[in-house]
Order: structure tokens, then C-alpha cells, then sequence
């Protein structure tokens, strides 16, 4: 049988198809678009799968036109994560438009979890929009942020007066490494204390686009003293736990 | 046909706006009350109309906006909001305000006020278990009475009082047994409904009317016309919702619970249990107004140890799965307490908790939903 999951997010929709044994058969992703279910069924409707399961900020909208079994997001991550790296007992994933940390049972079940609130700060999106301003390319972004020596002070998490505290600094003639490492650090110390408050100890499956940027998983390591462990296609794991998810429920 | 409570309320409701004129028009006095401390048996025992004028709706807050900060609590923007609007007929009829010094944001909101109503602001203690915090509370009570002396030409005495305190025990009474109802399982009321019923009751002139009919629903839902057929006994989680006040309006977290699934069973705030409390009738009436009404567990004071033994006893008898602590948006005393909640039912029932923060806005109903889900999927 072959199972599929698909996480249906503000920005992506990515699609996950597993077999019996949880291998991954095939992956796509797309952007979201303005229209998000055409967009799904675009997707859906280049695989063939016996069961499909939702997740993510559309999976109500999917689960009325396909008539689909739905998951949150936060427990997509914590299956995804664990089955990926067992015995993990903390996540944190920090995709476009969310950030959240999640703290595990030994079985998988989730503990505890915490989310950012309505605004962008500290997600991708907010990389994505600072990367920008310094005239950064998002790809290179994590490289060019390791390579300053020291980060400038960024007091704003605001993406808006963030990116004025940027303009500024920029005005002033500071070094555009600098100022990118220093925004990596603030994202990161947000992150670090959403972590802290759902688990102390043990270490982090690191999940999410921004998992690709080597900046952030640098310096989560570094500040947390905890070994965080990135897996393959770190923006697959919502879509993989969900695909997993509708194996389970049998 | 099922028993249609929530029409009948209305028609209810429409009446007693019609009831509150016509009691002014022959000379009644209102008072507009903005919390569960100052007690309501005060107005009722000088035959003057007791008014609950806490904001729940999201209408007034951007007019409030224009002269409280954005990074207040809703329901002192909504609060506020109303006054300056002058949308609301509950504080249009109200003819003094009674505010008590509870959080900051509050009283000093209650300054403003006082330019749109005669505001009297009672000094309400931080602290319940000191005797002069009893004292300062009974002469505040005092100078309360007064006041309403003043205000409707009633001497208060001891009888009056007492029928006061008797009649707003026989209201307690009803609210208590119309929400002990869902401790049975299934809850044969919604928490929405339930939130209706109370939220709308406590405008009544007539207390009389309000009581009878929650006892009708009381014997209503004993026969069982609120289920529903298509809800499988046992199939919902059964959902605890603690914190803020709640009412029409600012309900959305009830909502959200209720369309993913589960059931809000019991409601720890003010506009719920809080309010399940008697006074006793036997002491001297003002003195057992002082230390019943002191003893409210809200967050304002400190310590709050009450709120903890209440928590307990309720996630107890009504036999629930989970908790939701409900937090508006720069609420510094629920917030900070929120921690302390955590832990406390962590430890005492292995129970995860989920701690909301947000406003009245329906912007972030696709975070909530996520998270209330993500909490449900979890227990
Ligand atoms: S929450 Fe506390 S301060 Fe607010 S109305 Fe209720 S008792 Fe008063
Ligand atoms: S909810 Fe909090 S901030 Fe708002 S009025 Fe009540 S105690 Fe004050």
C-alpha cells in the first residue's frame, strides 16, 4: 500500500508517499500560491496512494474537498521527527511562517509544545525579508552570516522595525556580514528560549526550511550546547509524519 | 420540537431592555457594575438596578484605541470603548459606576471614565488573608453603600441587605446548578450555550426571571433537549477553560474547542464558577459581604491561592481531560500566574495544559486552531 502525506503550509505544500515499511517512495513541493487547494490538487494528482492524511495551515480546506483524515502540524513533526531520528525528544522547526518547539514522550507522543504568535518574527519568512534588505541571495544567506567574525546588535524582532534597525546600519557603513550574523543570533535566542521552555536537556531534531541554513544550525549547537541533528530534506517532516500517520491508523 | 432556550432568552432580553426604561422612567436608579468584587446586593438592597458593563465585544476597542494604548487588555479597551461609543444601552441606562482598583490598565481606564459617568472606584486590597485587608474592604463596602444611598434616596438597612443577600444566593444558587449540570457525561449543555445562558442572565432587572429560567433549563436538560443525537457519549473531550472573563463576543476559544471537537464542560473565571460562591445570611449582612466577596480567587491578588484550590476541586467533579488557560492579551496578572497553573495541574493530575494569550481579533483563529488541536490530539 502506498501512503501519502501532505502538509499544506502559508507558503509551500509539500507531499510525502510512503510504503509499508515508512520508505519514502517519492517528494514534491510547490509554492502555495493564492490558491491553495487548486494547488494541492495539482499535486495530489501526480501520485497514486491508497490513503492520503492533511497537515498544516490548509488541512481543513483539503480535508473538506477530499475528504481526508487531518493532523496538526505540531504532531506531524513530532511523529516525522522521531520515526527519523528514534528516541528524539525534542523539535524544533522553524518553517516560513511559523516557528514552534516541540518536547517528546519516549514513545513519540508530544509533551508540550510552544508556537510563535501572529507575527513573523523569527521564521523564515523573517530571513527571507532581511536577506533582502542586505542584498543577500536566502541561499547564501547562512554562509555570508558565518562568516563575520562578530554579529551586530539587532534589538528589533519586529520584521518591520528590523528592517529599519537594518537600513540604518547599513547607512552607517557596517559590514553587511556583520549585521546578517547578528539577525541569525536573534532568531536564534527566540528560538532557544521557546526550547527551553518545553524541554532542558537532550538533543534537538532540527526541522524546516531554515534547517537548511547552516548560520542557524551553526549557532543552535553553539548557544544550546545540545547536539542538534538535521535530517536530509528537513522540509519534508511534516509531510513524512503525516504520510506516516495514515499508515498508522491503519 | 427540541425546547429552544436561546429564543426564548432573546425574547427575554428584549423585554428587559424594555423593563430597565420603564423602572427608570418611574425612578429606579441603575448601577453599572466592571467587576465580580464590588457585590451587587448593595444596589439591589436600595431597589436600584445592578448592571454587569464588562466589554466582550471586539466592536468598540479601535474608538478606545484613539485614547488607550493599542497594548491593553481587550476588555478594558472594549470596556472602554462602549462608554465612549455610548453603543452600549447597558451604560446608557446606567445612572453611577462602580469600579474597584483591580489591575492597573483598569483603574486607571476608570479615571477616564469618570468623564462620561459619575465613577466611584472602590479600594479594593491586593491581598485576602490579613485582617486589614478584611477592614479596609468592609469600610470601602461602607462608603459603597453610601454612595448608592445618595445616588437612589434608600436608606439601607439591615432587612433590606439581608433580602438582598438572599436573592442573590438564590441567583448563585441557580448558576451553580445550571453549571453543575455538565458534570454529568456527556455535558448536556455546549459550553457556548452554557456561556450564553449565564452571560445574558446577568442582565435581567428582574433576578426573579433570571432564576426561574435557568431552573427551566436546569429541568430541561435533565430530560435531556439539549444532546444532540449525533454525538457518540463519551466520544468528546471533556475541556476545562480557565483565566479571563469570557462572554458574547469574546467566546472565540469556546468556538474554536467546539468545532475541533471537543466540549468546554466548565468555566474557572468570573463569568463562570467564580461566581458559584453564597454568602452567609446569618452574620452581620455587610460584614459577610466584606469576607465573601474578598475572597474571590482573581489573579489581582496576591497571593491567589484560591484559584488553585478551586481549579482543583473543579477538574475533580467534572471529571475533565484537559485545561485551557485563557490569557487576554497584556493581562500581566493571569499571564504571570499562568506558570504557576501550569505546574500546579502538571503535578497534581500528570495533566498537560494548553495557555492561550490572544485578544478579542479574529485574526489569529487559524494560530489558535492549531494550537487548541495540536492540545487535543495530545490528550
Ligand atoms: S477577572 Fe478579576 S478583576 Fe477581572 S472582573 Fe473578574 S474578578 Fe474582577
Ligand atoms: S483580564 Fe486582566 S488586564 Fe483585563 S481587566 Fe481583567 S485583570 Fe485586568
Amino acid at each position: 500500500m502506498r501512503y501519502a502525506g501532505i502538509d499544506i503550509g502559508s507558503r509551500s505544500i509539500e507531499l510525502v508517499v510512503v510504503n509499508d515499511a515508512c520508505k519514502v517512495l517519492c517528494r514534491f513541493q510547490a509554492d502555495t500560491g493564492f490558491d491553495p487547494m487548486a494547488k494541492a490538487k495539482k499535486i495530489v494528482n501526480r501520485v497514486s496512494y491508497d490513503r492520503i492524511m492533511a497537515t498544516g495551515y490548509g488541512r481543513n480546506l483539503f480535508e473538506i474537498s477530499f475528504d481526508a483524515p487531518t493532523v496538526t502540524e505540531i504532531k506531524a513533526h513530532a511523529r516525522g521527527a522521531w520515526t527519523l531520528f528514534p528516541g528524539s525528544q525534542t523539535v524544533l522547526d522553524i518553517g516560513g511562517q511559523d516557528s514552534k518547539a516541540i518536547a517528546l514522550f519516549e514513545n513519540g507522543n508530544v509533551k508540550k509544545f510552544e508556537m510563535n504568535d501572529r507575527c513573523a518574527a523569527g521564521t523564515g519568512k523573517f530571513l527571507e525579508i532581511m536577506a533582502g534588505t542586505l542584498g543577500f541571495k536566502i541561499e547564501d544567506f547562512g554562509k555570508e552570516a558565518l562568516m563575520a567574525e562578530k554579529g551586530l546588535n539587532i534589538s528589533s524582532m519586529c520584521t518591520v522595525f528590523a528592517e529599519s534597525e537594518v537600513t540604518s546600519l547599513i547607512a552607517k557603513g557596517q559590514s553587511r556580514q556583520e549585521i546578517a550574523r547578528g539577525l541569525h543570533d536573534s532568531v536564534i535566542r527566540r528560538a532557544i528560549s521557546m526550547i527551553n521552555r518545553v524541554s532542558s536537556e537532550g538533543d534537538i531534531v532540527f526541522t524546516g526550511g531554515v534547517a537548511k541554513n547552516l548560520c542557524m544550525t551553526t549557532l543552535l549547537s553553539e548557544k544550546l550546547g545540545r547536539k542538534v541533528r538535521i535530517p536530509d530534506e528537513p522540509q519534508f517532516v511534516g509531510s513524512f509524519g503525516a504520510a506516516l500517520l495514515a499508515l498508522e491508523i491503519g | 420540537m427540541k425546547y429552544d432556550i436561546m429564543n426564548k432568552l432573546q425574547q427575554i432580553m428584549e423585554q428587559n431592555l424594555i423593563d430597565i426604561e420603564q423602572a427608570k422612567d418611574r425612578g429606579q436608579s441603575a448601577i453599572g457594575f466592571y467587576c465580580l468584587y464590588s457585590p451587587m446586593e448593595l444596589a439591589v438592597a436600595a431597589d436600584a438596578i445592578p448592571l454587569p458593563l464588562c466589554g466582550t465585544s471586539n466592536e468598540p476597542i479601535a474608538t478606545a484605541e484613539e485614547i488607550l494604548p493599542r497594548n491593553l487588555c481587550p476588555l478594558i479597551k472594549s470596556s472602554f470603548g462602549f462608554a465612549v461609543k455610548d453603543t452600549c444601552p447597558f451604560f446608557r441606562f446606567s445612572d453611577i459606576i462602580i469600579g474597584d482598583t483591580t489591575c492597573d490598565g483598569k483603574k486607571k481606564m476608570f479615571e477616564l471614565l469618570s468623564r462620561y459617568k459619575p465613577t466611584h472606584v472602590l479600594q479594593l486590597p491586593q491581598s485576602q488573608d490579613t485582617a486589614m485587608a478584611l477592614s479596609l474592604w468592609r469600610s470601602e463596602l461602607e462608603r459603597f453603600k453610601k454612595i448608592v444611598e445618595t445616588q437612589t434616596g434608600v436608606a439601607i438597612n439591615n432587612d433590606r441587605l439581608r433580602a438582598a443577600i438572599r436573592l442573590m444566593n438564590l441567583e448563585r444558587g441557580a448558576r451553580k446548578a445550571l453549571m453543575d449540570m455538565n458534570k454529568a457525561k456527556p455535558a448536556p449543555l455546549s459550553g457556548s450555550q452554557l456561556l450564553e445562558i449565564l452571560f445574558k442572565v446577568g442582565f435581567l432587572a428582574d433576578k426573579e426571571k433570571g432564576i426561574s429560567l435557568m431552573e427551566e433549563v436546569v429541568a430541561e436538560a435533565k430530560n435531556g433537549s439539549f444532546l444532540s443525537e449525533d454525538v457518540v457519549a463519551g466520544s468528546r473531550k471533556r475541556i476545562l477553560l480557565t483565566g479571563v472573563p469570557v462572554g458574547l463576543g469574546s467566546d472565540k476559544v469556546v468556538k474554536i474547542v467546539e468545532q475541533s471537537g471537543a466540549d468546554v464542560v466548565a468555566f474557572e473565571n468570573c463569568s463562570g464558577y467564580k461566581q458559584a460562591f453564597f454568602v452567609d445570611e446569618k452574620t452581620n449582612p455587610l460584614d459577610a459581604l466584606a469576607e465573601q466577596y474578598l475572597a474571590t480567587p482573581c489573579s489581582v491578588m496576591s497571593p491567589n491561592n484560591g484559584r488553585f484550590d478551586l481549579l482543583k476541586e473543579m477538574i475533580q467533579e467534572f471529571s475533565v481531560d484537559g485545561v485551557i488557560d485563557l490569557t487576554w492579551q497584556a493581562c500581566h496578572t493571569y499571564n504571570v500566574e499562568a506558570f504557576r497553573i501550569e505546574e500546579f495541574v502538571q503535578k497534581t493530575f500528570g495533566m498537560p495544559i494548553l495557555h492561550l494569550e490572544t485578544d478579542y481579533a479574529e485574526s489569529d483563529t487559524e494560530q489558535l486552531r492549531v494550537r487548541i488541536e495540536a492540545y487535543l490530539e495530545m490528550l
